[in-house]
């Protein structure tokens, strides 16, 4: 008789674990595969791939404005995708516009500048394949500006240069002069707001990325209002996926969000296993409380 | 150019790297429980942000989008580029309404600030008519009625994007009687509306899983953060 | 002055912009260019209004030394120390006319060493409360809260070895099943499903609010004072 009353007791303490303790073990599970250097490559799905294969098929020259409408709260889910789309960018020849719809979006981007486009890409030039305009007020009002006229907010760049000394600014007049927006959005403004206010009334293609948090709600946007988009981390490790596949010169050094899938999934399996004992504990207990 | 020196040398970059760890053991402290440090960060973090965002606002909007229009002479040694700009009058409107916005803070005279709010509310309710109407409305009911045989698929194939569109058309549909109240949820009409709870509940399901998932992204990258710090990697 | 004006400046600008996408010409062209540019620089002064409330609020307590009155010293330090690090270009290489992120000034460094990490690390809190809800609360109690639970699983497990490791030998005419797939079709056929109900709701919402706004018949926004 004993040994029942052991298991419930057992049961017991599960149902009334400290938090802490779930804390602890959360905290460890990110922990540990950081310290071991653990990752995970994710093959390619289709939403993702269909983003790809636009980039891809742009031609040479293409303009493609990169919005940073996020900040450090979400970098480091929307970073890796950053820095995926200006990779593939670059390497296809397009030309990169920066501009943010949130106030944290400039350093967002210069971090790019200053890890990818230096180091990776010294050879193109500012003003001819790149531009940083930085960010301005008026979250989903900015875009209707920028439909209408783009160079009524943007008089100049983040440094106070006239735009139109840029080469590469001749000729964008409105959004719709853009082959392709890429929203990185992780809340209010962000790629829903690029669907709603550019994408449909000035029948612009739109694509991106959001945090895993937004990523459910675009989905009813796919595929007729919104040509693809990187949904969190794991979005984010399957375009490097593709990048990799597609250009395999980008190797390792493109496999930020790859590596940070190791703690991801270990991470997944200690939540899985949290479900799982907490729905034990809960049917054993019921159990319990009908027979007695 | 001192204070440039100073602040970017490799010494500054070390002691900012350990206050921004301090800072995030301070938060980290909340999970142990409520404490002075966690405190003393979390007012920090809340007065260091409004002052950002209006640091930005000024120097990326109210200069080169406000002052430098309606004074661009005055602006020439912050922004030299628009310096021999045309005054633009018509800025003197924003202007106002903007000073007009601010009278909010002057309890006396707070009621003014009404039409500053008058010119935002009008302009939200106006662009969102339109825009809302068409993408989350007239799209939205296109997009759910799309065919169901295509021609080029295989027979698998067909089956299950049969399959699948009717899920599509019939949880669109029955997610929406879910949420109509002005009849009551009985009969046909109440066992469409239980369909429609399974089609949110999956979604729901989908969007908890996503949750998860974002989280563990933010933690991981702070975790890296300390990880490095502590190793002395990003010093 | 206190209802009609702000009134008639709602309904004339919200009529506008809805004209403007009808007739893309002038004058509704023009105002809708106009308006929008408008809108955008009022938005930086509600960021001067919501600095100007939290000050407000934090001398407020300090002054009549309410509970935490000491934090609220460490929260108008820190605006006055960013503010004027930022407004004044303090530390910029270039004096006034360079970027007041530039390099070396104090406005970058203060951003990098507190807002940057503060704001990181808050929202990674929620990681361990996300944690800490699915083993408490995350019960397949009911038919609904089961299929919910599903859904989650199968998403939990697509980034992971079990996720393959459970589905992978199932033979080609049950490839659907793979967890890979299973996931793929939960996010474009349920969760398609689902939000775009809700979607459509808060549109029709949306247009109608809008609408009752532009015509005068909402007016909450205008406060209790009737005069």
């Amino acid at each position: 008789m004993a040994e029942p009353e052991k298991k419930v007791t057992l049961i017991e303490k599960l149902g009334s674990m400290d938090r802490r303790i779930i804390f602890l073990l959360i905290g460890l599970a990110v922990l540990i595969p950081i310290i071991v250097k653990y990752s995970t490559s994710i093959p390619t799905s289709p939403l993702v791939q269909t983003l790809f294969d636009k980039v891809e098929s742009l031609p040479p020259g293409s303009k493609v404005l990169l919005s940073f409408d996020y900040g450090p709260s979400t970098a480091p889910e929307n970073q890796p995708m950053a820095n995926a789309f200006a990779r593939h960018s670059f390497e296809k020849g397009h030309r990169v516009y920066l501009m943010a719809l949130w106030a944290t979006g400039p350093r967002q981007s210069e971090q790019l500048i200053e890890e990818i486009i230096s180091v990776e890409f010294p050879d193109k030039q500012y003003g001819e394949d790149w531009i940083h305009l930085g960010y301005k007020a008026g979250n989903q009002g900015l875009i209707n500006t920028l439909l209408s006229d783009f160079t009524a907010m943007y008089t100049t760049d983040l440094d106070g240069t006239a735009i139109d000394e840029f080469p590469m600014m001749e000729g964008v007049e409105s959004l719709r002069d853009f082959d392709l927006i890429l929203g990185l959005g992780s809340g209010f403004p962000g790629t829903k707001e690029w669907v709603q206010f550019a994408g449909d009334p000035g029948d612009i293609p739109v694509g991106g990325g959001t945090t895993a948090v937004m990523a459910p709600l675009l989905f009813p946007y796919y595929p007729r209002q919104i040509v693809g988009f990187l949904g969190g981390l794991q979005g984010a490790a399957e375009y490097e996926y593709a990048l990799v596949k597609q250009h395999p010169k980008f190797g390792e050094r493109s496999r930020l969000a790859s590596q940070s899938m190791g703690p991801q999934a270990a991470a997944h399996l200690v939540i899985i296993a949290f479900i799982l004992v907490g729905n034990i504990t809960y049917f054993v207990e019921r159990a319990r409380r009908r027979k007695y | 150019m001192e204070e440039q020196a100073m602040l970017a040398t490799p010494l500054a970059h070390a002691i900012g790297v350990w206050i921004g760890a301090l800072l995030t053991l301070m938060i980290f402290s909340f999970l142990y429980k409520d404490n002075p440090f966690y405190k003393f960060a979390e007012h920090l973090f809340v007065g260091v942000s409004a002052a950002y965002w209006m640091t930005v606002a000024f120097w990326t909007t109210l200069i080169p989008n406000l002052f430098a229009r309606l004074w661009p002479s005055s602006m020439g040694s912050v922004l030299p580029a628009v310096a021999d700009n045309q005054r633009e009058w018509q800025y003197a409107i924003p202007l106002a309404l903007g000073l007009i916005l601010l009278t909010r803070l002057v309890p006396r005279i707070a009621w003014f600030s009404r039409w500053a709010m008058a010119f935002v509310i009008g302009y939200a309710a106006g662009t969102n008519f339109t825009r809302y109407l068409q993408s989350d409305f007239v799209t939205q009911v296109q997009s759910t009625m799309v065919p169901l045989y295509e021609p080029q698929a295989t027979t698998m194939a067909t089956i299950g994007n049969i399959f699948s569109q009717i899920v599509v058309v019939g949880g669109v549909i029955c997610a929406i009687i879910y949420f109509y109240f002005s009849k009551e949820h009985k009969g046909g009409f109440g066992r469409a509306a239980r369909v429609g709870i399974w089609v949110l509940m999956a979604a729901f399901g989908a969007s908890f899983g996503y949750t998860v998932m974002a989280r563990i992204s933010l933690l991981t990258g702070r975790m890296d953060f300390l990880y490095q710090w502590f190793t002395g990697a990003n010093w | 002055m206190k209802r009609t004006i702000p009134l008639l400046i709602t309904f004339v600008v919200g009529f506008s912009l809805i004209v403007a996408m009808f007739v893309p010409h002038d004058p509704f062209h023009g105002l809708d260019s106009n308006f929008s540019i408008f809108y955008d620089v009022i938005a930086v002064f509600a960021f001067i209004l919501g600095g100007g409330n939290l000050l407000k609020v934090h001398f407020n307590k300090v002054q009549n030394k309410r509970r935490d009155w000491k934090y609220s010293i460490v929260t108008i330090s820190g605006f006055f120390l960013v503010l004027g690090a930022g407004l004044l270009k303090i530390g910029v290489p270039e004096g006034w006319s360079g970027g007041y992120q530039a390099s070396g000034s104090l406005f970058k460094y203060l951003y990098d060493a507190t807002f940057q990490p503060l704001q990181a690390t808050m929202f990674s809190l929620l990681a361990f409360f996300v944690a800490s809800a699915s083993y408490r609360a995350f019960r397949a109690k009911t038919k609904e809260a089961t299929i919910l639970l599903i859904a989650a699983f199968i998403i939990l497990l697509r980034p992971t070895p079990l996720g393959f490791y459970l589905t992978y030998w199932l033979p080609e005419p049950l490839k659907f099943l793979h967890i890979p797939n299973l996931s793929t079709w939960v996010l474009s056929v349920p969760n398609m499903a689902g939000p775009r109900a809700i979607m459509i709701g808060i549109a029709l919402g949306i247009v109608s609010t809008s609408l009752r706004l532009i015509l005068g018949i909402e007016r909450s926004y205008l406060g209790g004072d009737s005069s």
